[in-house]
């Protein structure tokens, strides 16, 4: 099986849809020419030509409410949003709009908006959010948030397959640096059921996007110590899925919810919530969480460093459920 | 000075016949027009009696605007109007007492009792249901407009906003993705002097919103929005010339809001010269004065008209009364489509 980086597997999977599917087009900010600020769509307008491939102005509130109309008429829009954060400026139209409208007047909105999100690179407190709790917040949207190639491009098959407005949170920091085995052929990976990126038996980490690996590299240094740690990659936020992390946590009887949004009100909370309704019994141990503090995303290394989850914060954390 | 064009009011049967609508069409303008206001006269007192739960809008003053605009419409041309539009609704074909299931609430209702008052559309008639931010469908429509062009087909998008909603950076967005890419749509300025309480030069600057068109590379045309045949001679050049690939158009209707914004505003800071000036213009009252001049309306057709009008309004209120509210125990259902769902006539 080819060996594909994560960013190379989204650009297959989108490619592979385009040429399959003739109602799925993708618009965005540089996208065509350009092949976009990530080269996410390097060729695509060659191949596609300019009304498949298309270079909208510098107006998000333009690009998704448009995709919603379009997605009304039949097609399957694919957006993309050049930074996640500004996703902001189409809030109105994905939360108002687009996922409303079913609910209210019975119109399915097929459409995926394509968010490179996530820091560790300087970017600043407007080229490094992780916004998936906001929209998971918002009833009739999907929140998808892959880690690995694999997923990423089988997610972002269903994302498009799925008949209903999809977030797709792609990690930027993942983009070049993870690598991995991506079938050639076309494939989908269901929403809502979460996968095991590590088997254990003593603390369950729940966990999605790139904190995945944050989280293996100290579960690594934990087996050291003769600790075994068993990690929950969620993928999908909305819809998530809850019976993979109560089984985990019965297994192991003590959780980590990690994450790289920031702590109040991110999602880890609502993780953090279910397992205390529903899995009380089973616990050993207060459920942890480890998240970003409650700030902007700052801009120099050390201070993005201190906001950012780093291995040895969560090596910290579960050494503390370890020991309880 | 207006950068815009000032549209020419219709005079003869002649010039009507040359835009494209007959006798018959004539009586059916007439006969959505009155249907329209029938609706929201009746919603009103339903309103009063306590029937209708929530808000109550009219747009009264705008019948002609509405009707004017839905009438140049192709069959498989689509639009999203707004809360002054029920003549768009009545128009395409919505059958009455959904609307005012939709009203009470009721299971039969568009959206199910999901939403209220105006904020509905069924989709089979090529209409898409507003939200109530404003102007946020104006994006859509453009959307819908972008489909048309990349499939190659020969259909229009018409999108409506109202001068206070011109404010929003919603209807710039919109205008300049639409301006650059030339796309099949036509924006309808439904100006009605007043945005809540808020005057029109506390909205814009400009001395009409339609100048603003020629900013973003399309024409500008303002039109008389009592006067139906104008609105729907200038709609249906409009919609042409961007079914042929001549890009969008921005149609501004004048009109007054004849009533408060809602019903529970009693309008007082609109002055009372204002609208008696503008209620010698009442669109349907100019309306029937032309076709008696122009076009031989009898009493005998009026007196037909007219009861036939009341009988679609007495069987739509009974019949939606009969209908159900909606079972509480539905209330999580459908937050989220299945594949199922996208068997609709555009998805196919
Ligand atoms: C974004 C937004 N802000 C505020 C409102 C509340 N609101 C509803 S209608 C209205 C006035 C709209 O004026 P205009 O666009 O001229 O339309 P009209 O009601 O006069 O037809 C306001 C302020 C809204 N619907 N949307
Ligand atoms: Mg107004």
């Amino acid at each position: 099986m080819p060996v594909k980086t994560y960013l190379q597997a989204i650009s297959d999977g989108l490619r592979q849809e385009m040429q399959r599917d003739k109602r799925v087009y993708v618009i965005g900010e540089d996208v065509g020419v350009y092949g976009g600020a990530f080269k996410v769509t390097n060729g695509f307008q060659a191949e596609f030509g300019p009304w498949r491939v298309i270079d909208a102005p510098l107006a998000e509130t333009a690009i998704v409410g448009s995709c919603t109309g379009a997605a009304i008429m039949g097609m399957r829009p694919v957006a993309e949003m050049q930074f996640a954060d500004f996703v902001s400026c189409a809030w109105d139209q994905l939360v108002t709009v687009a996922a409303k409208q079913f609910y209210r007047a019975g119109t399915p909105i097929p459409i995926v908006v394509r968010c490179p999100s996530g820091g560790g690179f300087s970017g600043g407190p407007f080229h490094s959010q992780n916004p998936e709790s906001s929209f998971a917040h918002i009833a009739g949207l999907k929140v998808v948030c892959p880690a690995t190639p694999a997923d990423a491009k089988g997610l972002l098959i269903s994302a498009i397959e799925d008949p209903n407005p999809v977030i797709y949170f792609e990690h930027k920091h993942l983009y070049r640096r993870i690598k991995d085995e991506v079938p050639d052929e076309r494939y989908t990976v269901p929403f809502g059921e979460a996968r095991i990126h590590r088997e254990g038996d003593d603390i369950t980490v729940v966990t999605w996007g790139a904190m995945v690996y944050t989280a293996d590299e100290a579960a690594e240094k934990l087996a050291e110590d003769g600790v075994s740690v068993e990690i929950l990659d969620l993928r999908t936020v909305v819809p998530w899925d809850k019976k993979a992390v109560l089984r985990s946590v019965e297994k192991t009887s003590k959780v980590l919810v990690l994450h790289e949004d920031t702590r109040t009100g991110g999602f880890g909370a609502e993780i953090a919530a279910t397992i205390t309704e529903e899995a009380f019994e089973s616990l050993d141990a207060p459920v942890k969480r480890i998240a970003a503090p409650d700030t902007p995303v700052p801009f120099s290394p050390p201070l993005e460093k201190a906001f950012i989850p780093q291995v040895d914060d969560v090596l910290a954390g579960l050494k503390d459920l370890a020991e309880y | 000075m207006a950068v815009a064009r000032e549209a020419e009011p219709v005079g003869s049967l002649k010039e009507v016949r040359e835009a494209g609508l007959d006798r018959e069409d004539l009586l059916g303008v007439y006969r959505n027009m009155l249907l329209t206001r029938g609706i929201e006269e009746r919603g009103h007192i339903l309103y009063k009696q306590g029937k209708i739960p929530g808000s109550f809008y009219t747009g009264r003053g705008n019948e002609g605007a509405s009707v004017g605009v839905a009438t140049a419409l192709g069959p498989e041309d689509v639009g999203t109007p707004l809360h002054r539009d029920m003549g768009v609704h009545v128009t395409r074909g919505v059958e009455p007492w959904r609307i005012f299931a939709q009203y009470m609430g009721r299971s039969d209702g568009p959206t199910r009792g999901r939403d209220g008052n105006v904020h509905m559309a069924d989709a089979r008639l090529g209409l898409i249901a507003m939200v109530s931010h404003l102007p946020a469908m104006l994006p859509v429509a453009v959307g819908c407009a972008l489909a048309f062009r990349i499939r190659e087909e020969k259909r229009v998008a018409v999108g409506w906003f109202g001068e206070g909603a011109s404010a929003r950076g919603d209807a710039h967005e919109a205008m300049t993705f639409a301006g650059t890419r030339r796309l099949p749509v036509v924006f309808v300025c439904d100006n009605n002097q007043w945005a809540y309480s808020t005057p029109t030069h506390l909205e814009y600057a400009s001395e009409t919103v339609a100048d603003r068109a020629q900013a973003y590379g399309f024409e500008g045309v303002v039109v008389d929005g009592t006067d139906v045949l104008a609105v729907y001679r200038e709609a249906r050049r409009a919609i042409e010339k961007a079914r042929e690939g001549g890009g969008p158009t921005l149609v501004e209707c004048m009109t007054l809001r004849m009533e408060g914004h809602a019903v529970h505003d009693d309008a007082s800071y609109v002055p009372k010269e204002l609208f008696e000036e503008w209620a010698k213009r009442d669109p349907i009252e100019r309306f029937r004065t032309w076709l008696r001049e122009n076009a031989d309306l009898t009493d005998d057709e009026e007196g037909e008209i007219a009861s036939e009008i009341k009988k679609i309004l007495n069987d739509a209120i009974k019949r939606a009364d009969e209908s159900p509210l909606p079972e509480a125990k539905t209330v999580t259902d459908g937050v989220f489509a299945s594949p199922e769902d996208l068997d609709t006539p555009h998805h196919k």
